[in-house]
């Protein structure tokens, strides 16, 4: 089966194609983990994005029910150097291409992803059509026009649709848990409830859209403000919410919740040229002055200097290009972070982070 | 955290000789070291006994003392010059305990010396298996079974814990020495026994078997801030049961789960932590079960090692350079990435690529040793390959390798070998192995029973099959390939010299059918972030994918070919030369392109030229970058035979080669046009002939007469040399040169039995010829002169012979209008000079002159190649030394049970080292230590059985033993013969004898030193056990009576002088 990647700058690769056959629209990104497939393409963080995998054979130990992050895979494609649909690992129950074509995701192999890379590195993350089936499927001048349609990320809110539409209780609630934790699913990966329910937290998940009302009446220790794909500043709502929650209630943000909540005090988001996705950015804790390598997946970034600084602090910076990777409030407890400590895939160096939430909810309860 | 001031002088301890399990990966990394710590203005110690190396160059520290690295020798240099610090973590194993001795002997201590890097903890913590476990099982993981062991009975008690298999592994030894497998009660017993005689603690560890579970090696760096980073995972291709260093190896990790890979990086973190290792690299191995991921930890290294020079060279991050800043002080966020400029050191570096390291075995020069693979790493080289798929990769791994063979064709074995045959093959692990399961591929054998017999993952089984089956496709269609085709073929890696076959065209014509249809390398850079920064140091390797990356600059540009794989008479030394053009290239302000598959070594560190392509010397590798570089010339004479052999494709293909003309060096090695050459200048070498059968063989060796020296032509290393006595070993002797190098003639030379052989080293830059120095080989004619002991200058030859020597090299540099070096190798018999060879080549012997002499000869002989002349370059007189320097050569025969430890005319040493003095005994016994071989106590017992050609010698050995006050023993005719000159001798019995004899003897204790000198197959088969048993129960041992009479040389000067040492600048400063 051929297939093809159009970028809006008129770029074409063509490949071969694995998974499902159509086309489709959305931000080409790159991701340089060398391991994770799984749990990238099931983030919903990729909503309407385009992955294209660095490393380049991907596939190798198939697709297993623990790896998975998500109700299902949001990204539009998956691009790879070399797709291997033998794969090799005791936990896999099939290939990534069976996964990809039963959740209806158009995969593309045999295109040079590393000029794929270099490309979007140095004009930018931008809008793309991957497409996957007959000639007249994969016309251009098709592609070009679906393309032309598409409005890409910036200005959109890309988070309701995602978000659940009911709240409910994440895994098995327990008295023995202390805390009582409100999620904000603006498209959570299931790895942060994991390890919220493993910190002791009996975490309910609410859709994105809930007000303040609802979450104070609820009776909860922490709120918790998920990761999730594109740009903040359309979610308006959830940022009025964030402030109305502010101070009366513990809160804890990742990655878009991180945005959200920088809104929320008062900062801006910017989109940077091609992102930060992979396993391997170094941030500096500027308080330990510590190191952590952490997993990355975010578009748009907290603009450092938008932020008041009597009211936030600057508590992480990447060390790659000094950007800002997390704050905590100086007069309400709050903190956030842009990179992700619930790791999956990743390095597992800040989950200490976790704990830093309990502390904060545990001294909220004795004041 | 900025640098520590207080570190103002560091003693910097190498490796020393290249060995199995320890090679030119610690010239690399000692190399980075010492070039890190003198750009940071510390004063550098450095000691190491190899002078092979880049970082015993005298410009690479301060002080370069090249003696022996043993705890006495370090403790000297200490004293002489009292550094502030010791960095015991860039020499391997070596510089490791011997550290590790000197911390418990209080030596650092008494003289106020740091440990950086490790200190005598964490390196206990490390090594001691018991202290280990704990560490393991506190980090949250488990070991293997396991039980220490120090005497059989504790091994039996074990052993009933374990079962069968057990693996037995003796403490504190290098490359896994003396591990083994046990299947049955008989073996454990033997090699329980043997490994507890090899550890030097008398310690063995008994271990559960993981055969067949998966094994990986992670790199893990920490600073003194507690930043840990991993650079690389790398994962085996073959299972756990086969040393690591002996698997094909991968990186990153292909067959884990991200999950499964967190398990690892936990745990290498928290064992880095626990063991203490402050600051560096350290490599942590893991097992894991295929059937359920259990993972157990194997063992950790507080140190640098073979694997981290080939994560540095597979990521693109300096390990060892970035190991020595953290040791004085900085920490990963300070020191900034090379390649981005833009980022740092802290971060795990991310590849877009696969790696591939195959192992390079030489089993053919050990015929009488068992080639399976087990857990005693016995390789001696490898290759590295860069692909954007494992496939590719692979097929160029092959090609690195330079075994004769670039593909996985069935035409490399006995395709007809049964399906029955071949399943228990699979069973074995054979270093062809993969020849082996690529032909039970092609017979539609199921890649789930392959892994049942080979245990190697199905991945790797699945990969191999898309190449099989592409294979296939490519035999089908070879005729009339089209475009789509021929891509897929080369993106899969296959070499065009397959395809060529196939297709039944020369290489030269497909590849221009290939270029025409629009298929070419394109080449992509080795950046650390696959892409997400640019990079801007040039390190590639080519692929058939779409963007090129190589920027050809308008500089004027020379290639250097390197040498591919270490091997048995190809090794450092000529990594070291082409190290050495590349560096003249820069201060010639020319550009540097160097070309090598090697990642042990300097010439491929990133930083050593100004661009790196990381690829195999196989002709179509070479021409791709030539196209893309079109450089001014290229260099083919440092690499040694590697490069060699391309010239004369290369010449056709309109490249220009600098230096002496490949013509030139066709009329050294063609022996006609050299016995050409020879009447010419009216030369004389020793009667000799060529033939192409045993018929011509034999009516040659009638008429010059026994014994004389058969050798195929166009080998390196002496293989299949060997000097016959008599018909029936002539026909052996005659087939297998033919079998070493078919289609090219074998040479029959008359022997010059009892010659003395020398090496001289010229430059000439056409105008001019200057001696860079003659060797004296201390062995006899017929040993080969990579594996003679030899001392420069001479010490036993006339003036007017060193003249003549010296004369006739001159002259024959000038007739073959050399540009750069030569080397000539000469016999000297009874006052006659005759030539044995010519080689207008760099020479296993460059560096080593050039550290005597104080003159970077291979530096300036690029140079000459370049343009320059001598004169302008200042060297146009010879050095004469006023020290001493002696050259001695080491064995691997400790990792080949059952080999015997003659020397003949085939080369087998794996390395050198050099002894130092003003006094001759002195140096030679300095060489000795520095070999690993224990000189003879200071009282004690010799055992003497000579050759009859020896005996009449026999008063040279005897006499100064007995004055020293050795007690003497000897078998029959020795023991006759000492008599007769009157010196008192106790009879033994030969081992044909009877019983006690003299292996019993040794066995015992009873023999301190032995000298035994054969000749002829039968006398070698006797006395074999005499030295398999010295070498086993580590007696000092010589097999050469020109050995023998040095050793006695250097028992005298010891008797009367110390050791003392002094560094190499202040030796070549009183020369000058």
């Amino acid at each position: 089966m051929k297939a093809v990647l159009l970028l809006e700058d008129g770029t074409v690769f063509h490949g071969r194609g694995f998974g499902a056959e159509g086309f489709k629209c959305g931000e080409a990104v790159f991701n340089t983990s060398m391991t994770g497939y799984q749990e990238i393409l099931t983030d919903p963080s990729y909503n309407e994005q385009i992955i294209t995998m660095t490393y380049p054979l991907i596939g190798n130990y198939g697709i297993n029910e623990g790896d998975i992050e998500s109700r299902g895979i949001f990204a539009s494609g998956f691009v790879v150097r070399e797709y291997c649909d033998y794969p090799s690992n005791f936990q896999s129950q099939q290939t990534l291409g069976k996964y990809l074509k039963d959740n209806n995701i158009i995969g593309i192999d045999s295109i040079d992803t590393r000029a794929l890379t270099r490309h979007i590195r140095d004009k930018g993350a931008m809008r793309a059509i991957i497409a996957s089936g007959d000639e007249q499927l994969l016309s251009i001048d098709n592609l070009k026009n679906e393309l032309a349609k598409y409005p890409g990320l910036e200005g959109r809110d890309i988070v309701k649709d995602i978000s659940i539409k009911t709240a409910q209780p994440f895994g098995n609630h327990s008295q023995d848990k202390e805390f009582k934790v409100a999620a904000f699913d603006f498209g959570i990966k299931t790895n942060i409830l994991r390890m919220l329910d493993a910190a002791g937290c009996n975490v309910t998940i609410f859709p994105a859209d809930t007000n303040a009302q609802t979450i104070l009446d609820g009776g909860f220790d922490g709120v918790f403000l998920s990761n999730g794909p594109g740009d903040p500043e359309p979610l308006t709502y959830a940022i009025v919410t964030i402030k109305e929650l502010l101070g009366k209630i513990p809160v804890f943000g990742i990655c878009l919740g991180h945005q959200l909540l920088s809104l929320a005090m008062g900062g801006s988001a910017y989109k940077l040229k091609f992102g930060h996705r992979g396993g391997n950015q170094p941030v500096q804790n500027l308080k330990t002055k510590k190191v952590e390598i952490t997993s990355q997946n975010h578009g748009f970034c907290v603009n450092l200097e938008a932020l008041d600084k009597n009211k936030v602090e600057l508590t992480h910076v990447n060390l790659n290009d000094n950007t800002l990777e997390g704050i905590r409030c100086k007069n309400v407890p709050a903190f956030s972070v842009q990179y992700h400590p619930e790791s999956s895939p990743g390095p597992h160096d800040s989950a200490y982070l976790f704990d830093e939430f309990t502390n904060m909810m545990n001294d909220f309860k004795k004041v | 955290m900025p640098r520590d001031n207080s570190i103002k002088k560091v003693l910097v301890i190498g490796s020393g000789p290249i060995v199995i399990g320890q090679a030119c990966e610690f010239d690399y990394s000692g190399a980075q070291a010492c070039k890190v710590l003198m750009e940071e203005g510390i004063k550098v110690v450095l000691i190491n006994s190899n002078p092979a190396t880049i970082m015993t160059d005298p410009d690479m520290a301060d002080r370069t003392y090249i003696e022996p690295i043993t705890p006495e020798m370090v403790e000297k240099v200490i004293i002489e010059e009292r550094p502030d610090a010791v960095l015991p973590t860039l020499g391997g194993q070596t510089a490791l305990n011997t550290a590790l001795t000197l911390a418990e002997n209080g030596v650092f201590e008494k003289y106020g010396v740091r440990m950086i890097g490790a200190d005598r903890e964490t390196i206990e913590r490390a090594e001691n298996r018991e202290q280990f476990k704990a560490i393991v099982e506190k980090a949250g993981l488990g070991v293997a079974k396991s039980f220490i062991a120090h005497n059989m009975d504790d091994a039996v008690k074990a052993r009933d814990e374990v079962g069968f298999p057990a693996i037995i592994r003796p403490s504190f030894t290098l490359g896994g020495s003396g591990g083994n497998i046990a299947y049955n009660n008989d073996e454990y017993e033997r090699f329980v026994e043997w490994g507890l005689s090899l550890s030097p603690m008398s310690e063995v560890l008994i271990e559960e078997s993981i055969l067949g579970w998966k094994e990986y090696e992670l790199e893990v760096m920490r600073d003194k801030a507690d930043n840990v980073v991993i650079v690389c995972p790398i994962e085996n291709l073959d299972p756990m049961g086969i040393h690591t260093g002996d698997s094909v190896t991968v990186a990153p990790a292909q067959t884990l789960t991200d999950k499964e890979y967190q398990v690892l990086r936990d745990a290498s973190i928290d064992i880095m932590r626990l063991v203490g290792v402050e600051t560096g690299g350290s490599n942590v191995q893991f097992a894991v079960c295929p059937k359920t991921g259990r993972v157990i930890v194997i063992e950790m290294n507080p140190r640098v090692s073979r694997s981290s020079a080939l994560a540095s060279k597979a990521t693109g991050f300096p390990i060892a350079k970035i190991a020595t800043k953290l040791a004085i002080g900085y920490t990963l966020d300070e020191i900034p990435n090379d390649i981005t400029r833009k980022t740092y050191a802290c971060f795990e570096p991310s590849i877009d690529y696969c790696v591939v390291k195959w192992p390079r075995f030489t089993f053919e020069k050990f015929p009488n040793t068992d080639p399976t693979l087990g857990i005693q790493m016995r390789s001696v080289g490898e290759a590295m390959s860069i692909g954007r798929t494992f496939k590719e990769a692979f097929n160029k791994a092959i090609r690195s390798l330079e075994i004769g063979r670039d593909s996985l064709s069935n035409q490399y074995i006995d395709a007809n070998i049964t399906d029955v045959d071949l399943m228990e093959k699979l069973r074995q692990h054979l270093w062809d192995r993969l020849w082996y399961v690529a032909e039970a591929l092609r017979r539609g054998i199921s890649v789930a029973k392959i892994y049942q017999l080979s245990a190697i993952d199905p991945w790797y089984l699945h990969n191999l099959r898309e190449i099989v089956q592409m294979e296939a496709e490519l035999i089908k269609n070879i005729d009339n390939i089209d475009v789509d085709l021929m891509r897929k073929a080369k993106q899969y890696g296959f070499a065009d010299s397959y395809l060529a076959k196939l297709a039944n065209m020369t290489e030269s014509d497909f590849r221009a059918k290939r270029k025409s249809m629009g298929i070419i390398a394109s080449f992509k850079r080795v950046d650390t972030c696959a892409g997400e920064f640019e990079a801007f140091t040039p390190y590639l390797y080519s692929s058939y994918d779409q963007e090129c990356e190589a920027e050809r600059t308008d500089r004027r540009k020379i290639m250097i070919l390197g040498g591919g794989p270490n091997r048995i008479g190809q090794g450092i030394e000529f990594d070291y030369c082409c190290v050495h053009a590349s560096f003249a290239m820069e201060e010639i302000d020319v550009e540097s392109i160097m070309v090598n598959c090697n990642p042990e070594t300097v010439s491929t560190d990133y930083d050593t030229s100004d661009k790196l392509y990381f690829e195999p010397l196989a002709f179509e590798d070479v021409m791709s970058i030539i196209d893309k570089e079109k450089p001014d010339g290229v260099i083919v004479q440092f690499g040694g035979q590697t490069p060699l052999k391309l010239a004369q494709a290369l010449e056709e293909a309109g490249v220009t080669i600098i230096g002496t003309s490949p013509d030139s060096i066709d009329r050294a090695e063609d022996r006609e046009r050299f016995r050409l050459l020879l009447n010419k200048l009216e030369l004389q070498q020793p009667y000799s002939g060529t033939t192409m059968d045993f018929a011509g063989a034999l009516s040659m060796a009638k008429k010059i007469g026994y014994p004389v020296l058969v050798r195929p032509s166009f080998v390196l290393g002496g293989r299949a040399m060997n000097v016959v006595y008599d018909d029936a070993n002539l026909e052996r002797c005659v087939a297998q040169a033919i079998e070493a190098s078919p289609d090219h003639p074998v040479l029959i030379d008359k022997f010059l039995a009892g010659a003395t052989e020398l090496d001289v080293d010229a430059v000439c830059d056409g105008h001019e010829v200057v001696i860079g120095g003659v060797l004296e080989h201390i062995e006899e004619a017929g040993i080969h002169s990579g594996d003679s002991a030899c001392s420069l200058p001479p010490v036993t030859l006339s003036d007017d012979i060193l003249k003549e020597v010296k004369r006739q090299t001159k002259l024959l540099a000038m007739e073959l209008k050399v540009l750069g070096l030569i080397n000539i190798q000469y016999a000297v018999l009874d006052g006659e000079v005759y030539i044995i060879e010519v080689n207008p080549r760099a020479s296993r012997t460059v560096p080593f002159v050039s550290k005597v002499i104080g003159v970077p000869l291979a530096k300036i002989a690029a140079k000459i190649m370049a343009g320059k002349t001598l004169k302008e370059l200042n060297f146009t007189k010879e050095v004469i030394p006023k020290h001493i320097a002696v050259k001695e050569a080491v064995f691997p025969f400790i990792k080949f049970p059952g080999v015997d430890t003659t020397l003949g005319p085939e080369m087998l040493s794996t390395g050198e080292v050099m002894g130092l003095s003003t006094d001759f005994g002195i140096a030679f016994a300095k060489s000795q230590i520095a070999a690993g071989s224990k000189l003879p106590p200071e009282k004690g017992t010799v055992f003497i059985s000579i050759k009859d050609l020896d005996k009449k010698s026999a008063m040279e050995v005897a006499m100064p033993l007995h004055k020293m006050g050795y007690k003497l023993v000897a078998t029959g005719g020795t023991c006759d013969a000492i008599r007769g000159i009157g010196v008192p001798v106790d009879y033994v019995k030969k081992v044909a004898d009877g019983r006690p004899n003299v292996v019993d003897k040794i066995i015992n204790g009873d023999i301190d030193f032995v000298i035994n000198t054969t000749v002829g197959a039968k006398a070698i088969k006797d006395s074999f056990s005499i030295r398999r048993s010295a070498l086993d129960n580590g007696v000092p041992y010589v097999t050469t009576f020109e050995a023998a009479k040095a050793m006695v040389k250097a028992m005298q000067s010891l008797q009367t002088q110390g050791m003392s040492v002094k560094p190499l600048q202040l030796y070549n400063r009183s020369s000058k």
